[in-house]
C-alpha cells in the first residue's frame, strides 16, 4: 500500500447539537466518498444528525510556527481593537 | 419459528465470517468497517435467535444440519473481492427484504425497521467497493469478476420462500437482479452467466444442507462452548 493510493484526509465533525465543525482526527482513504464513510465509522459511530467534512490533508495550508509573533500577537495596548466595550443583549446567543 | 431461525442464522454466520477478517483486512479503516458490519449482524442475530429460543444454545449447541442459513453466507472469505461480492449479493437481498418486512405488519416489522438502516449501510459499503474493485486496476477487475462468478450459483437460494414471511419473493428477486445488474454494470463487470441454482449448488441451506467449509467454521465457533458446557460468561 503506497501512501499515494491511500492519501491522508482530515476529518471535521459537527455533532447533532453542535454549532460548528470541529477537527476530529485524520484517516487514510482512496477517495473522498470512502473517506466520508470511514469517518462515519471511526468518528461518529454512525450517530444520526451529524455532519462530516473530509478534506485531503494536502489541501490544508497551516500557519508556520516561525511566524507566530507577527501572526498571533497583536498590539495589546490598543484596546479599541477588541470588541469588549459593547453590552450584549440577553437574547443574543453564541456570540 | 422457522423465519426467526432462518434470518437469525444468516446474520450469525455472516457475522462470524466477517469477524475472521479482524487483523487481516487490507487497511485499518476497512478493518473497522468490516467489524462494524459484523457487529450489526451479530446484534440482529441475537434478537432473532432470542425469538426462536435461547440464543447461546442455538448458536453454540446446534449441529450443522440444524442451521437454516443460506449457503451464500457460509462461503469462505476468500480474497477481499470474494468478501465484497458475498456482501453485495447478500446485503442487497437483506436490504430489500427488510424494507418489505418493515413496511408490513408482520411480527418482524419492528425488528426489520431497526435493521433496515444498518443494512442500507452494508449495501452501500458493498456497492462502493464493487465499483472500486471492478473499475480499478486490471488485477482488481479480474479478481472481482472471478468472485462474482464464483458466488453466483448461491444466489438463487435467496428467493426460496421462508415459512412465516409474507413476502412476494418473485418480485423481490426481480428487484434484486435489477439492482445487482446495475451495480455490476457501473463497475464495468458483466452479470455472471450460468444458473443461480442447480443440483451442483444444492441450494438447500434453508433445509439444513450446507457446503463443506461450514462444518469447519462451526467447529471453531462452537469449540469453547462445547468444551465447557454450561459455563457462564
Amino acid at each position: 500500500m503506497s501512501t499515494t493510493d491511500w492519501p491522508l484526509w482530515e476529518v471535521f465533525v459537527r455533532s447533532r447539537r453542535g454549532l460548528s465543525h470541529t477537527h476530529a482526527g485524520s484517516l487514510h482513504a482512496p477517495d473522498a466518498e470512502l473517506a466520508l464513510r470511514n469517518a462515519r465509522d471511526l468518528y461518529t459511530r454512525r450517530g444520526e444528525g451529524v455532519s462530516i467534512w473530509v478534506v485531503p490533508a494536502t489541501a490544508i495550508t497551516a500557519s508556520s510556527p516561525d511566524e507566530k509573533d507577527p501572526f498571533f500577537e497583536p498590539a495589546a495596548d490598543k484596546p479599541y481593537r477588541h470588541p469588549t466595550f459593547y453590552e450584549i443583549p440577553d437574547g443574543v446567543k453564541h456570540l | 419459528m422457522t423465519a426467526a431461525l432462518a434470518l437469525g442464522d444468516d446474520a450469525l454466520v455472516l457475522s462470524h465470517r466477517l469477524g475472521e477478517w479482524a487483523g487481516h483486512a487490507p487497511v485499518l479503516e476497512e478493518e473497522v468497517a468490516l467489524a462494524n458490519i459484523a457487529l450489526d449482524l451479530l446484534g440482529q442475530a441475537r434478537v432473532l435467535l432470542s425469538l426462536a429460543g435461547d440464543e447461546d444454545e442455538l448458536a453454540f449447541l446446534r449441529e450443522e444440519r440444524s442451521f437454516r442459513n443460506l449457503q451464500l453466507v457460509e462461503q469462505p472469505n476468500g480474497d477481499f473481492a470474494h468478501t465484497i461480492a458475498r456482501q453485495l449479493y447478500f446485503s442487497t437481498y437483506q436490504h430489500l427484504l427488510h424494507a418489505e418486512l418493515a413496511a408490513g405488519d408482520g411480527p418482524f416489522a419492528p425488528l426489520a425497521a431497526k435493521a433496515v438502516k444498518e443494512v442500507a449501510y452494508h449495501r452501500d459499503h458493498a456497492e462502493q467497493w464493487t465499483l472500486r474493485l471492478g473499475d480499478g486496476t486490471e488485477t482488481s477487475h479480474e479478481r472481482m469478476r472471478r468472485a462474482c462468478d464464483a458466488l453466483w450459483r448461491f444466489t438463487g437460494e435467496l428467493f426460496q420462500p421462508v415459512e412465516g414471511l409474507d413476502v412476494d419473493w418473485a418480485d423481490l428477486e426481480s428487484r434484486w437482479v435489477e439492482s445487482v445488474t446495475r451495480v455490476l454494470g457501473r463497475a464495468t463487470l458483466t452479470v455472471p452467466e450460468g444458473p443461480r441454482t442447480g443440483a451442483w449448488s444444492a441450494g438447500a441451506g434453508r433445509q439444513g444442507v450446507h457446503t463443506e467449509s461450514f462444518g469447519r467454521m462451526l467447529a471453531e465457533m462452537q469449540h469453547l462452548h462445547r468444551s465447557h458446557p454450561g459455563a457462564s460468561w
